[in-house]
């Protein structure tokens, strides 16, 4: 087992939280695990991305090579576009369509969904309206992290493992709401691999 | 793997101080070396322990602060980032002469690719010319046992040690196995009561001593558990590859490196290992992050025409972060197909926050700064306000180092320029910028210093700031005119009086400080979350 993950985003859209679930699943299943992270000056505002690497043998390089992976989930649609010379030709990308336009040349946004449609392997979702209609706005991330959940290479109980353990001490409020996000998520995501 | 936490480097290396009997870390926050010092702060252990983690007014104080700990017997760590180095440099080549009682960690954070900083400085160069021994990991494990054991090491040789990191190694996650805790040092002093006295006859003989022990350090090295050679079948190459590298070189051979492979952990260079490699093998290769180190070494060591392969024959880049891709070409691994970037896919650069003081700041002197025209330059600092370079604003015309603005201001200023305006953040005047305000009051320099106080060190994640509710107070102090001290609050709808200060100030021929104070965002909305 090894799949390699690029999470992207822009400074302050919060993909370390997704990065977070992701690694309770995988310590749980007792693989390894490389995280490599973005801090200091791109967090304001710039593009951030992570690279996230699991396997079920020792992982060397915290970089994943070009064209070596296996799934790119964004929170943004430019910045999933961003890292494409990494995706594999068999990867998949799993992006929010809402753009976070904080530069005054942000493309066209039909010319974005050009480019996007170009994409082999994808699934678009727009995770702030699935958000309202689960029931709260703040659970964006972790639908987005449902849609990419076929794709993880960890199975779904393990990461609604991951979901409990890091938002246990949030209440069973939080935790609940969380897990209907996830749900809401990988809905989408079976439909798109199930068309 | 279930008992292993899940850590950034950064934290491992904190991890291991606070298992290993650390009574006190020393550090000003800088990008990658921040978190180490903000693990150890909110550890339980450290309140529970009394183990100092409160931050430092800059690194060399910080450094003072660590050797007076080891000379009470203590262990102690000390933080940067690579630059920080050259502010400590005084204390940190010096320690090396004294020695230590107490086992020192000094923990340079390098930034290859400069994802955070002003150059790509190679802090191997400052361990090498302090004359001590340098770990250098591969991986956050090994950042942990190199720490652990590095205490142990530091006591032994009697020198500190120095723990080099990059960016990549700081900021990135793995599983990492703790060992068993160790007591702190009970307060002790060194049997030589002028070990630490550098006057030139005793200094004369501390160095010597530094100088005697270079052979033992050497022999550490060659025993290192952190240095090893893996024998390959095909010696039409050797390859020596040191810290993060290693990773790079290994993930282009799944199967293992056909060639022979010193892996390299600990210096002194292990000269016999070298040797016998360059014995064996054709040429060599060294895969190395940051400047031509173990290269430049090598050259100097195999004085036999031996051909070696690295950043200065153009095998490797010269400059920026080595990753698998950069490494796997050098080796005439083909990239896979790969789509490319569309070309919708525009660059985004970090922006000072909506919303922000520093914004507010530089609307209002870019307006008087458009009046006096060529007459009128801004010199920058380190901090969020360097953002102030960007569009919108393109408002600052320097940023080199901690504290520059002020003094650059100033020899501007005595070179003739008119309207010399020095921007300079709280944290970044108190570390380095006070001493270059002094300068400029004792000529009264005619120059307009704007130092732009949000109350936090905030480029580096809010951390606190020495001068926090001491900015008037230390300007007064060192004599500035109070007559010309302006305190404002930096806000759209004071607009119009922050034009007419600034004004009036840049007008006035001689020193004037206007203090621009707002809360920063960022911080403050971490602060309310807490409560």
């Amino acid at each position: 087992m090894k799949t390699d993950i690029i999470l992207s985003g822009v400074g302050g859209q919060g993909i370390l939280s997704i990065a977070a679930v992701i690694g309770e699943a995988a310590l749980r299943q007792n693989y390894y695990m490389k995280q490599a992270e973005v801090h200091g000056m791109s967090q304001r505002g710039g593009d951030v991305q992570s690279n996230l690497r699991i396997s079920d043998q020792p992982i060397y390089s915290d970089l994943i090579a070009k064209g070596h992976c296996d799934l790119i989930i964004s929170l943004e649609p430019m910045e999933a576009l961003r890292y494409l010379p990494y995706l594999s030709k068999d990867g998949w990308i799993v992006t929010n369509s809402t753009p976070l336009i904080n530069i005054p040349n942000y493309p066209d946004i039909n010319d974005l969904n050009s480019a996007l449609e170009k994409v082999s392997h994808k699934v678009i979702l727009d995770v702030d309206t699935i958000a309202k209609e689960v029931g709260s706005t703040r659970v964006s991330n972790i639908i987005l992290l449902g849609a990419a959940a076929p794709f993880l290479g960890i199975s779904y109980e393990e990461i609604e493992y991951g979901i409990r353990q890091i938002f246990g001490r949030k209440g069973d409020d939080v935790v609940n709401m969380n897990l209907k996000a996830l749900a809401a998520g990988k809905a989408i995501a079976d439909n798109h691999i199930r068309p | 793997m279930n008992n292993k936490l899940l850590l950034l480097g950064d934290e491992a290396i904190a991890q291991a101080a606070l298992d290993a009997g650390l009574s006190g870390v020393y550090a000003y926050p800088g990008t990658p070396s921040t978190e180490i010092t903000e693990y150890i702060q909110s550890s339980p252990k450290s309140q529970a322990e009394n183990i100092h983690c409160r931050w430092s007014a800059n690194e060399k104080s910080a450094m003072e602060a660590a050797l007076g700990m080891s000379y009470a017997g203590k262990r102690s760590m000390v933080c940067m980032k690579h630059v920080g180095v050259n502010v400590a440099a005084d204390a940190f080549i010096n320690s090396a002469i004294t020695g230590v009682v107490g086992g020192l960690v000094f923990v340079a954070a390098d930034d290859p690719s400069m994802h955070s900083s002003q150059n790509e400085q190679d802090s191997r160069y400052y361990g090498d010319f302090a004359l001590i021994p340098i770990l250098e990991p591969s991986n956050q494990q090994e950042a942990y046992d190199m720490v652990y054991e590095g205490f142990k090491l530091s006591e032994e040789c009697g020198v500190p040690v120095m723990l080099r990191i990059t960016t990549r190694l700081a900021h990135s996650r793995s599983g990492v196995e703790r060992r068993a805790e160790q007591p702190q040092n009970e307060m002790h002093f060194s049997d030589d009561p002028k070990q630490f006295v550098l006057l030139p006859a005793v200094a004369r003989q501390q160095y010597n001593r530094l100088l005697s022990k270079q052979k033992e350090f050497l022999n550490y090295s060659e025993y290192s558990a952190f240095n090893s050679y893996k024998d390959g079948p095909d010696k039409s190459k050797g390859i020596i590859a040191s810290g993060i590298a290693y990773n790079y070189l290994m993930e282009n051979f799944p199967n293992g490196c056909p060639f022979p492979v010193m892996k390299i952990g600990q210096y002194p260079l292990p000269e016999t290992f070298i040797l016998k490699m360059a014995g064996a093998c054709e040429e060599l290769v060294v895969i190395e992050e940051g400047y031509p180190f173990i290269e430049n070494a090598l050259k100097g060591l195999l004085s036999i025409g031996l051909k070696v392969h690295g950043k200065k024959d153009g095998f490797l880049p010269r400059t920026g972060e080595l990753n698998p891709d950069i490494v796997g070409k050098a080796f005439g691994f083909e990239i896979p197909q790969m789509q490319e970037v569309p070309d919708v896919v525009k660059v985004r650069p970090p922006a000072l926050c909506m919303g922000c003081g520093h914004r507010d700041m530089y609307d209002a002197l870019n307006i008087v700064v458009a009046e006096k025209g060529n007459d009128s330059r801004v010199f920058g600092d380190i901090g969020c306000y360097t953002l102030g370079y960007l569009p919108p604003f393109k408002a600052i015309n320097s940023c080199v180092d901690m504290g520059a603005s002020i003094t650059m201001a100033k020899g501007a200023s005595d070179a003739g320029l008119k309207y010399a305006v020095a921007v300079i953040g709280d944290s970044t005047f108190t570390h380095s910028g006070m001493t270059s305000l002094l300068d400029a009051i004792n000529e009264n320099a005619p120059i307009t210093v704007i130092i732009s106080d949000n109350e936090t060190t905030a480029m580096t994640g809010g951390q606190d700031s020495s001068g926090t509710g001491k900015i008037e107070a230390i300007c007064l102090g060192l004599g500035v005119d109070p007559a010309h001290l302006h305190v404002l609050v930096p806000l759209k709808k004071n607009e119009e009086e922050m034009v007419h200060v600034l004004r009036e100030e840049m007008n006035y021929r001689g020193l004037s400080v206007i203090i621009p104070r707002r809360d920063c965002l960022q911080t403050l909305s971490r602060k309310t979350k807490k409560h």
